[in-house]
């Protein structure tokens, strides 16, 4: 199973980002390799306009299993991300990575 | 003659002035108001008349032709706007973010993003009274943008008013595109406010803006009598013209209250209005 973080840094113990459209990275973990690696994605500062369904075709490319984020997606990114097979997971916004994976997998997060 | 009434706070009485003002003005000149606050145009509660024109208006999007798509990708990394995003063999527009540039579908090497008409809202032209007319743009509920109706709301006031109509235009509130919109090719400018912090604060917001877009304005003190002299003290240390003050009178807001005009039954509001007009034909000075 592949999952994705929206995160503040790349790291397990990094922040979570809250927002989804703005995330500064998205981690992308596989816990069948025990791989995790990120995805820069800072340029998105730039956009004036469609951020949450930029990150949303990234993610999209991306093709993970699972979404674990803060707020959740807006409606422009939800309206993609519906689209997809990913399964959304929200609040984990003021955890650090490595919590909201336990958090996660304790079935302590709202399905989206 | 172009005039454009704007506010950086709202409930400043954009509305307030834009209509009294058309009212008064039309004793003397022919005259249209504009209502461009499309997302909640409201100067139509307090001008009554004949509706002599109702126009339901479009915007143009892309339309995906799934049928000679080759997925070249090219929509997707011309669009400033995120607005096109390509899910494997799919092409998604998402028409809120689309600002109707074109720049996908002329681009589109099998040409399969036609441009569609897109229902955004309703132009209504009322006939007040000889010399005044009203024209209100509505956005449809759900739609996102005003700026394309505010744009084709000025084409239409100019292709149907010649140059010796008095153009008025009751602005949105705040400072962003829709007010550009509004602002950026009128003569002048009018600034209402209220002398409270709040009032401050925003006016100084849609000055800078303003002085941005080099548009001569003035400014209309609205409730005078609340709050405090900061307005005031800004103006003056700004070298900004002050150009009349409505006073803080029970009466009006009782007028108001009802739906009705001020100006013909508060000789005091009728003078005010009398200096905006004068500031309406002085010669511009620029800011």
């Amino acid at each position: 199973m592949r999952i994705v973080f929206t995160a503040k840094g790349t790291e397990w113990d990094s922040d979570m980002d809250p927002r989804f459209g703005r995330t500064q990275y998205l981690l992308i973990y596989d816990d069948k390799t025990d791989d995790l690696v990120s995805f820069d994605n800072r340029e998105i500062d730039k956009e004036a306009h469609g951020a949450g369904t930029k990150t949303s075709q990234r993610l999209f490319d991306l093709n993970p299993d699972v979404l674990i984020t803060g707020n959740g997606p807006g409606g422009n990114a939800q309206s993609i991300l519906e689209r997809t097979k990913v399964e959304i997971y929200t609040g984990a916004g003021e955890m650090t990575v490595r919590e909201a994976y336990e958090a996660f997998k304790n079935s302590k997060l709202p399905k989206y | 003659m172009k005039i454009a009434i704007a506010s950086g706070k709202g409930g400043t009485g954009k509305t307030t002035l834009a209509t009294n003002l058309s009212a008064f003005l039309s004793e003397s000149e022919k005259v249209v108001l504009a209502d461009l606050d499309v997302e909640e145009p409201n100067s139509g509660l307090f001008l009554k008349g004949d509706l002599v024109l109702e126009e339901v208006r479009y915007k143009m999007i892309p339309k995906w032709n799934e049928d000679t798509c080759t997925l070249s990708g090219k929509c997707r990394e011309v669009c400033n706007f995120n607005a096109i995003v390509q899910l494997g063999p799919r092409i998604l527009v998402l028409p809120e973010l689309c600002h109707s540039c074109y720049a996908c579908s002329e681009l589109c090497p099998s040409s399969s993003l036609p441009m569609t008409p897109q229902r955004m809202g309703v132009l209504k032209e009322y006939k007040i009274n000889d010399n005044l007319t009203f024209v209100e743009s509505r956005l449809d509920i759900g739609q996102e943008q005003a700026v394309p109706l505010i744009m084709q709301t000025n084409d239409f006031i100019d292709l149907n008013f010649d140059n010796t109509t008095i153009k008025l235009f009751d602005s949105p509130p705040g400072a962003s595109c829709p007010v550009i919109e509004v602002t950026k090719d009128v003569d002048k400018v009018i600034l209402i406010t209220e002398p409270t912090p709040f009032g401050l604060h925003d006016l100084i917001i849609i000055v800078e803006t303003m002085r941005e877009l080099k548009k001569d304005f003035g400014v209309v003190i609205n409730r005078y009598g609340v709050g405090n002299d900061d307005v005031i003290d800004y103006c003056n240390r700004e070298g900004i013209d002050i150009i009349a003050k409505i006073s803080n009178d029970r009466h009006i807001a009782e007028l108001y209250s009802g739906g009705d005009l001020i100006y013909d039954k508060v000789p005091a509001v009728r003078d005010e209005l009398e200096r905006v007009k004068s500031y309406i034909f002085s010669e511009g000075e620029g800011m």
